[in-house]
Formats: structure tokens, C-alpha cells, sequence
């Protein structure tokens, strides 16, 4: 009987042995990811006297939250005593064209190639969502010549030129895969009522489509803001978007280094992209996985 | 003037030719249903003659004029899709006033054309739901309402009925052909069902592998189908079909397995004799269920329109208004359907009375009718 009793208990010991590991491995792998971003937390509240002291590893004496302040509005990055603040000013008017114009042109060419089927549609869809596996760096020196043509080097524009036509591929893709999942009887309906190819996107298709331009919107933001290769590369000074300003204020230290303001001004500069995945990541998720079942 | 003029359309789907030279011509409030298999090419033809396919040859003509190059929303059409195909963003008025919406007909115009329509289909308690929140059949009523407020010359319907349950597809038939009286407006109706095809057509026609193997009235394509496809796909159960050889003069006579013991000898009453070049030939003999019922049923008053014969029962399949019995004629397997009180014992031989005024004799080469 005890036997029994022995044998019956021992698979479900084991599987709670065997999840508390899973556990422990997933609460080690989680820490070891997230240590990054709280050392930076941390030292976004420690004074430099503080840090200095001891490390860059270690906890607050005190909150010294004027950190935050002094990296966003007086901070000096390069010769230029203003913080951050210019430089996020600048990412938005970046980010915001950019992304509200490469969706939209996706959300179009993603109408046109699902449903409205034309000789070499497949190709055109081919062409187009190459881009999405082409690396940046190879696409570095055509845009220099582009942009010097165009008389957009080291400026917002050039940069808004460059995210909206590298981000057709991917908006495109997205809307795409969306839109094939209507149903083409609508279409017909559609054109026996009399409606037109911009009527039909206008009137139809771009008010089913909320899920999937949440999905593009996000992802087009957090990629455009978190992008530095082009920010670096084709701007310079006050014309710079915030990920390439970030670089200028850590190099640009000459005294004692500043690692409690550059921490919070890194914090200040991811904002925008965490409010994005807080506020709509439920969306996203929706967004994706939209169609999949049906 | 005819409503509608399909002439010699034909279309290719890459390899496949589904559509082999159509000619169907549709006089003024006539219901025509196209009916046949899946893969037939009744709803290639139905889009072709809404514009939204292009023919590869032939012409579609509409009110007396030829329409093969109009899009679709310049032919006066309107249309009913299988999947109802409503906006399913839009309120059911907004889907209703969408057409006149693009064509720009005035608010007030609009409003007074979707409260008629409205009420004559009984949709007025709905007009500001969406879609999502309609049931199938009340879905199947803005889809027709759609196409109802429009006024055209030719209504299109695609299966409108497929995806309602059965109870709902047999009042909604009825509604519609009642609708169609009332307005008496032309209209086209695709359909896999031939009970639909019956019971709503003026004419059938009934289509195969991209070709109108008949076009005519209910009635014609259910008691003289044209050929052996027509015979086997009308009708539930189908027509009987057996091989039967015609022998006799001047009072000609079907024999069902000759030569076997049990062989069948069924007088056919034609006028004159066989077809001429039939005697003494193999054909296949041709006979609906219905006709052949217990011994005892009268089908006329005049001689000869009926003989009686006995056959062994195989089996029988009470259906509640008849009993379905499936009996062996001459080796041949046969349905018949007998009055429901008529249980004739399953292994038993039992006595049938054959309308022998009903039989069809086809061509076994060519499987066309004969006689």
C-alpha cells in the first residue's frame, strides 16, 4: 500500500521539481537580460559624487531626480547647452511623417497587390518585400548620392525620405498578408454598387484594416525611433534625431564623467517607443496573429 | 426586346476551358436559373454577365444593348452573392445607400428609396445594426434589399440561398419568387439545387463541363430531358436510366433484360412506331420514380397509359408523404415511390403499376433523347 502510495506520488513531485527549475532558469535568464537597463535606472537617480565613490554598479544614496531634469533641458552636448529636449523635438518630426506616410502607402500597395490582381503582381510583391532583407549598411552610400541630388543631406526631410521608402517593404508586407484575407466577393459587390478603386480603399478596406495599422504603426515608430546608423551618418549638430545625440553626449564629456544624467537621458529617449508597446502591445499581438484563424 | 442576349460566350482559365460557347437569351421578367455541378461555369457566366469577368469570345447584350465592354456599375445590374458580401463596417442602411451613395443620388432621395425597400423586405427594425449582429437570414435580406433599392434591369443572384439552413432557404425561395412576381423584374439565378431551379424558374438552363445542356421550362427539362446529364441531375431521386432494347411494329415495346427469366415488357404508347432507325436496337430507357408506383394507381383515364408488372423488392426507405422502394427491373436496379401506407415486404416480389406514358428513350452513344 505505502509502495503504491510511494509510485502514485512520485510523477507529480517530479513535475513540480521539474517546473520549479524552469522557473529558476527563466528568473535567471530574465534578470541577466533586464541588469542592463536597471544599473541604468539605478545611476538615473545616483548624484556623479555618488557614483564616483563607489561605482557604476551599486544602490542610490539619495534620489537626485534632478538628473532627469538637467538631461533634458540643460545639459551640454555638443557645444549646445539645451539637453535632450531639441533632439527628441527632432526624432518626432522625424518619426511622425514618416510613419503616418510609409503606412499609408503600404496600407495601398498592400490593397493593390491582395485585391486587385494584375500581370506580375506576385513579382511586384517580390521586389518590394526584398527590401525587407536588405541590411542597412549596404544602402548607406546609394542615399548619400540620393540625398546630396536631392540637396536633403543633414536634414529631418532627407531622414523622413530615407525611413518612408525603406519602410514601404515592410508596411507593405503587413498589409499585404492582411488584405488577402478579404473575402474578393466584397470587391465585386463593391464595383457593381458603383464604387471606384479609391472609394472601395477609402469607404471598405482602410476601415477593416485598424488592426493591422496599429500593428505597422507600432512598428514602424519604435523601428524609426530606435534607428542610428542613418541618424548618425546623415545628420550632424541640431539637425541630429535623439539616438545619434545620445552618442555626441557620451563622447562629448570632458570633466569628470556624468553617468546619472546620461543614464536618465538615456531613459528620457526610450520613453516614447515603452509608452507605444504599454499602450497598444495588446494591439500588437491581436494585430498579428488577425487572420491567422478564421 | 429580350432582357438579356448571351451570345456564344466562351472563357479559359489557362488550360481549362469553362465555358464553351453559352447562348442563353432571357425575355423581359423572366427568372432564369442556371443550374449544374460545381464546376459547371454557371457562376464564370453569372460574372461575365455582371462584368466582373471578361469574356475570351462572345457578347452580352442587356436591355438591347451590348454591354461586353461596360464595367460593371454602368450595366444597371444588381447582385446577390453567396456570402451576402455586406460591408461589414457599414449599418445596414449605410449598405443598402452605398450604390446610390457612389452614384450620388440625393440624401432625401436616398432615404425615401431605403425606407421602401426597407419595408418591403421587413428590415426596417435593423437598418441601424451591422452585419455582425444579423443572423443569416436577416444578412440574406440586406443583401437583397441592396440589390432591390437599385431598381436595375437585370437582377444576379449567386447560390443566395447556400448558407442558410434548410428550413430558412425553403422560406426564403418562396419569398423571392414572390418578390419576383410582385416586381416582375428579369432575373438570373445561379444555383447548385434543382429544387430551387424548379420550383423559382420560368426556364432552366441546366449546365455541364461549360456547355447548356438544356434550356427550357421546369417542366420540359423534368419530363423530356435532353439528354441522359439532364435526366441523372434533375430530380430526387433521379430518373431511373436501364438499358432496354425496342422491339415490335406498330405497338412498339421496351425490353428490360432480355432474354433473362425475369425479363420486363413494357408497351410504350408512341404514336407511329419507335423513332424511325430505333427497332430492334439497344437504347436506354428512362423512367422518374413517380412513375411507378403501386399496383392499383390510375395515372390516366385513357387505355394503355399504364401497365402493371411484379418485381423483387430490395429494399424500402419511408419518407413520411411516400415510401421509396428500390426494386430489380429485368436485373436492373430501379426506384420507385409508392403511397406511404405501402410496405411491400423487403426480399418478397410485390405488383407496380408503370406510367408508361413517361418513359424516355436515349441514345446510348450519344446519351441525347430519342423519344
Amino acid at each position: 500500500m505505502a509502495e503504491a502510495n510511494a509510485a502514485a506520488l512520485a510523477p507529480g513531485v517530479r513535475s513540480r521539481l521539474g517546473r520549479a527549475v524552469v522557473y529558476a532558469l527563466l528568473a535567471g535568464f530574465a534578470a541577466f537580460y533586464l541588469a542592463p537597463l536597471v544599473v541604468v535606472a539605478l545611476n538615473s537617480v545616483r548624484t556623479a559624487q555618488d557614483i564616483g565613490a563607489t561605482s557604476v554598479i551599486g544602490w542610490p544614496r539619495a534620489l537626485a531626480l534632478d538628473n532627469f531634469s538637467r538631461a533634458w533641458g540643460s545639459y551640454c552636448i555638443a557645444q549646445s547647452c539645451a539637453g535632450i529636449a531639441p533632439y527628441m523635438w527632432n526624432s518626432f518630426l522625424l518619426v511622425v511623417p514618416a510613419t503616418i506616410i510609409s503606412t499609408l502607402l503600404g496600407a495601398l500597395n498592400g490593397y493593390s497587390i491582395a485585391l486587385w490582381r494584375f500581370r506580375g503582381d506576385n513579382w511586384v510583391f517580390g521586389l518590394v518585400t526584398l527590401g525587407v532583407f536588405l541590411p542597412e549598411q549596404m544602402k548607406l552610400i546609394p542615399w548619400v548620392l540620393v540625398l546630396r541630388e536631392l540637396g536633403l543631406t543633414n536634414s529631418i526631410g532627407g531622414l523622413v525620405l530615407i525611413h518612408v521608402v525603406q519602410g514601404i517593404s515592410f508596411t507593405t508586407l503587413f498589409c499585404r498578408n492582411y488584405y488577402v484575407a478579404i473575402p474578393p466577393e466584397l470587391l465585386k459587390a463593391a464595383r457593381i454598387d458603383g464604387a471606384g478603386y479609391f472609394r472601395i480603399f477609402w469607404r471598405i478596406v482602410l476601415p477593416l484594416s485598424p488592426p493591422i495599422l496599429i500593428v505597422t504603426v507600432i512598428w514602424q515608430f519604435t523601428h524609426i525611433w530606435n534607428e542610428f546608423l542613418y541618424g548618425v551618418t546623415f545628420t550632424s549638430g541640431t539637425q541630429q534625431p535623439v539616438t545619434a545625440a545620445l552618442i555626441a553626449l557620451s563622447v562629448s564629456v570632458s570633466e569628470a564623467p556624468q553617468y546619472g544624467v546620461q543614464s536618465a537621458a538615456v531613459l528620457l529617449a526610450a520613453l516614447p517607443t515603452l509608452l507605444v508597446y504599454l499602450f497598444g502591445g495588446k494591439y500588437f499581438l491581436r494585430g498579428l496573429t488577425a487572420g491567422a484563424v478564421k | 426586346m429580350s432582357a438579356l442576349v448571351i451570345r456564344g460566350v466562351r472563357k479559359r482559365f489557362g488550360a481549362q476551358e469553362v465555358l464553351k460557347g453559352i447562348d442563353i437569351e432571357a425575355g423581359s421578367g423572366e427568372f432564369i436559373v442556371l443550374v449544374g455541378p460545381s464546376g459547371c461555369g454557371k457562376s464564370t457566366l453569372l460574372n461575365i454577365v455582371a462584368g466582373l469577368e471578361q469574356p475570351d469570345a462572345g457578347e452580352v447584350e442587356i436591355a438591347g444593348r451590348v454591354v461586353t465592354q461596360v464595367p460593371p456599375k454602368d450595366r444597371d445590374i444588381a447582385m446577390v452573392f453567396q456570402s451576402y458580401a455586406l460591408y461589414p463596417t457599414m449599418t445596414v442602411r449605410q449598405n443598402i445607400t452605398f450604390g446610390m451613395e457612389c452614384r450620388g443620388v440625393p440624401k432625401r432621395q436616398q432615404a425615401e428609396a431605403v425606407a421602401r425597400t426597407a419595408r418591403l423586405l421587413q428590415i426596417e427594425a435593423l437598418l441601424e445594426r451591422r452585419p455582425s449582429q444579423l443572423s443569416g437570414g436577416q444578412r440574406q435580406r440586406v443583401a437583397m434589399g441592396r440589390a432591390l433599392v437599385r431598381d436595375p434591369l437585370l437582377f444576379l443572384f449567386d447560390e443566395p440561398l447556400s448558407n442558410l439552413d434548410a428550413k430558412l432557404r425553403v422560406e426564403m425561395r418562396m419569398e423571392i419568387k414572390q418578390l419576383h412576381r410582385r416586381i416582375g423584374a428579369t432575373m438570373v439565378y445561379v444555383t447548385h439545387d434543382q429544387i430551387e431551379a424548379m420550383t423559382m424558374a420560368t426556364r432552366i438552363a441546366v449546365m455541364h463541363q461549360g456547355a447548356v445542356q438544356q434550356f427550357a421550362d421546369p417542366d420540359t427539362v423534368y419530363n423530356r430531358p435532353a439528354n441522359l446529364f439532364v435526366a441523372r441531375f434533375m430530380g430526387a431521386p433521379p430518373m431511373n436510366t436501364v438499358a432496354a432494347r425496342l422491339v415490335g411494329g406498330e405497338r412498339p415495346v421496351a425490353v428490360i433484360g432480355a432474354g433473362r427469366p425475369d425479363e420486363i415488357r413494357l408497351p410504350l404508347p408512341l404514336q407511329g412506331g419507335p423513332p424511325p432507325g430505333w427497332r430492334d436496337r439497344e437504347v436506354v430507357l428512362g423512367i422518374r420514380p413517380e412513375a411507378i408506383a403501386e399496383a392499383g394507381r390510375r395515372f390516366g383515364e385513357e387505355a394503355g397509359s399504364f401497365s402493371t408488372l411484379e418485381a423483387p423488392v430490395e429494399m424500402t426507405e419511408p419518407t413520411g408523404a411516400e415510401t421509396i422502394v428500390m426494386m430489380r427491373l429485368g436485373g436492373e436496379p430501379v426506384l420507385g415511390r409508392v403511397a406511404p401506407d405501402v410496405r411491400p415486404a423487403v426480399g418478397g416480389a410485390a405488383r407496380f403499376a408503370v406510367d408508361t406514358r413517361r418513359i424516355c428513350l436515349f441514345d446510348p452513344a450519344t446519351e441525347q433523347l430519342i423519344a
